[in-house]
């Protein structure tokens, strides 16, 4: 078998093979994003991409001639974030073949996420891919496969309960703010940016009680459309600094690549609310808040990572429906891989799903073919 | 149950029993991670608290006085005085751990009084006489030192929960301990509320003072102005915004060796300054 067959592939880094710290400096901006998809198409090696970026992964899955396919997909992702070849290798996600396919049902279905089990990730995929297919970036074997993928997740959502007694990032927001103010009624939340997830949160507050809810965001519209949606005020964002003493809780999700609320910001916003607490809720990728600022005394951070594994606390409860939802996505994983790879490729596939999630096989064969027909 | 019957010792040692008895049910609802019935844990605290005024009462009708004549006293006192403040206070958190908490103290001052013989002297103080401005000044003082107590420990939940949010633990054995803010006004309140009984403990006994100044106890009286100041202290320091948050708990969890210090500080003086009475002190009362 040639080595310029065309190869399926998987490149990027996630939450499983990356640190936050590390994930913020792969996050991609719009664009950044637009860069990266210009420099894709230029290649010859690539016959197909599609791009998701999410607050835990960053994956370019494509089609393309292995290896020369890979190597034009991580030089230009570290050109454009402007990041060491050696720290993206050293967490870097890979896959080829049967298992790219494996990886992406997993992703759309949840599986994969932080937090087993949620829903967003669907829709994300489904914008990576309605964006690559606006811009032609995917082609009949990456059409194939998402379009595989969306129908699989909508399976395993329906067909099991593995959505079900899931904590969500705000719901765990909420708890954390309880355990800190108690009553949230006199509590004053400012949401800064306009992130899918910071309104969730600012929903989920106003649930339980918190009335005075206000909103800060580079575009002023966007502030006054949710503080009018929320009963709330729209702050200018320029003001924040001054502000942010008079808020107890703070929920920022920006795309800013810098820090919005620095240590000196933070340092001072607390010194003026005397003894009252500053809950700070950092959804950002990359983060909104200063990490040193979690060291202020009084002030209690806590950023994407955090909120995920103390959701993710209740996991135990729902590990054998996890488990059914894998076996239904193997066995659908690996029909389409035969179907896309004929020939030695049912017993290749199982091969490699199995292996890249390290259980044994049904089936093994001496003769792994990654490659497409 | 006839009272006059009741060794009062007897009935102070099963108050001790049911404190103990809530501590153990909160103990084992933690290591089970069960949340526990509060009406249960409160049930226990009320049990105990009677058992032990039962105790108390035979005991001060017993000797006619306050029952606070010997350290066994005193200490079974500062335990009373924290349960029944637990009782009012209690019900206002939810789903708290304050019970167990109130019970573990309570707990440990009892046993504390009850392990130690000694501190149980047949041959007991009676320092009051008949003067009852006295004894209403030596009861609020160490009802004061049971709001302290009592500040102890809630400031030790606060160091808990601010340990576990810091940590970023939210299942911790902790978890259902109340918030930090609730802890902290409810600490600024214990502080006050200690304070104005100690300041008016303080008064009664300077108006005492002022007509016997022979029975002034120097040392006694420094070791009690010692613990106002250090509360005082603590208070305008809170007040004025210096002593916040972990650092205020941590003031209401050390400072509380101030009182239990100079509780063994006073009773050797009272011992030493006042007229002894031989008391019956568990048998029926005097006529």
């Amino acid at each position: 078998m040639s080595r310029q067959e065309p190869q399926l592939l998987l490149l990027g880094a996630s939450h499983h093979t990356a640190p936050l710290e590390i994930r913020e400096r792969f996050a991609l901006a719009a664009e950044q994003r637009t860069a990266l998809a210009a420099s894709l198409r230029a290649e010859t090696a690539l016959r197909e991409f599609c791009i998701l970026g999410t607050c835990n992964r960053l994956e370019i899955y494509a089609v393309g001639d292995d290896p020369a396919a890979a190597r034009c997909i991580a030089a230009a992702l570290c050109s454009i974030k402007g990041i060491e070849p050696q720290l993206f290798a050293a967490h870097a996600l890979e896959r080829r073949g049967a298992s790219v396919v494996a990886h992406l049902f997993a992703v759309a279905a949840g599986l994969d996420s932080q937090m087993v089990g949620e829903a967003e990730i669907l829709g994300q995929v489904k914008d990576a891919y309605a964006t690559a297919c606006t811009a032609g970036h995917v082609g009949p074997v990456l059409n194939r496969v998402f379009q595989k993928a969306f129908q699989s997740a909508k399976l395993i959502r329906s067909g099991t309960s593995i959505g079900e007694g899931q904590v969500s990032v705000a719901t765990v927001a909420v708890a954390l703010a309880e355990k800190i103010f108690g009553e949230l009624r006199t509590s004053r939340v400012l949401v800064i940016g306009a992130g899918d997830i910071a309104e969730k949160t600012a929903k989920a507050l106003r649930s339980r009680g918190a009335g005075a809810i206000s909103f800060a965001n580079r575009t002023p519209a966007r502030a006054m459309e949710l503080a009018s949606e929320f009963g709330g005020a729209a702050l200018p964002f320029a003001e924040l600094g001054g502000s942010l003493a008079r808020f107890d809780i703070v929920v920022s999700s920006t795309a800013s690549p810098d820090p919005v609320l620095t240590l000196p910001l933070v340092s001072t916003a607390i010194h003026a609310r005397a003894s009252r607490p500053l809950f700070l809720i950092d959804l950002a990728l990359p983060r909104d808040v200063a990490p040193a600022a979690a060291e202020l005394p009084n002030v209690f951070l806590y950023n994407l990572d955090d909120l995920a594994r103390l959701a993710d606390e209740n996991i135990a409860h729902r590990r054998a429906e996890i488990a059914r939802a894998r076996s239904i996505l193997d066995g659908r994983a690996a029909t389409l891989w035969h179907k896309l790879a004929p020939g030695d490729a049912t017993t290749t596939a199982t091969t490699q799903y199995s292996a890249a999630h390290g259980r044994s096989g049904v089936a093994t064969s001496a003769t792994e073919s990654t490659h497409l027909r | 149950m006839d009272p006059t019957l009741l060794d009062a010792r007897m009935a102070l040692a099963l108050g001790t029993g049911f404190y103990t008895a809530g501590v153990l049910y909160g103990g084992l609802s933690l290591l089970l991670r069960r949340r526990h019935s509060r009406i249960g844990s409160y049930g226990l605290m009320v049990l105990g608290w009677s058992a032990q005024t039962l105790g108390l009462l035979l005991r001060g009708q017993a000797t006619h006085s306050c029952p606070i004549g010997n350290t066994f006293e005193v200490l079974q006192f500062v335990a009373w005085s924290s349960s029944l403040l637990y009782l009012f206070v209690g019900p206002v958190f939810r789903t708290s751990l304050f019970g167990f908490f109130s019970a573990g103290m309570a707990m440990l001052l009892g046993l504390g009084s009850l392990i130690v013989p000694a501190w149980d002297t047949a041959e007991r103080l009676r320092p009051f006489g008949t003067d009852p401005v006295v004894a209403l000044h030596a009861s609020l003082a160490l009802f004061s030192y049971g709001v302290f107590a009592l500040l102890c420990l809630t400031s030790l939940m606060y160091l808990l929960r601010h340990r576990d949010l810091r940590r970023k633990r939210l299942d911790g054995s902790f978890a259902l301990l109340p918030s930090i803010v609730e802890l902290d006004h409810i600490n600024l309140r214990l502080l006050a509320v200690g304070l104005a009984l100690l300041s008016a403990a303080i008064v009664l006994a300077g108006l005492h003072w002022h007509a016997h100044l022979g029975l002034l106890l120097p040392g006694k009286l420094a070791a009690t102005m010692l613990v106002w100041l250090f509360y005082a202290v603590a208070l305008v320091q809170r007040l004025r915004q210096r002593w916040v948050a972990q650092r205020f708990a941590w003031v209401g969890l050390l400072l509380f060796i101030i009182p239990v210090l100079s509780l063994w500080l006073v009773v050797p003086q009272r011992r030493a300054a006042t007229p002894q009475q031989p008391a019956a002190i568990t048998t029926a009362p005097t006529p």
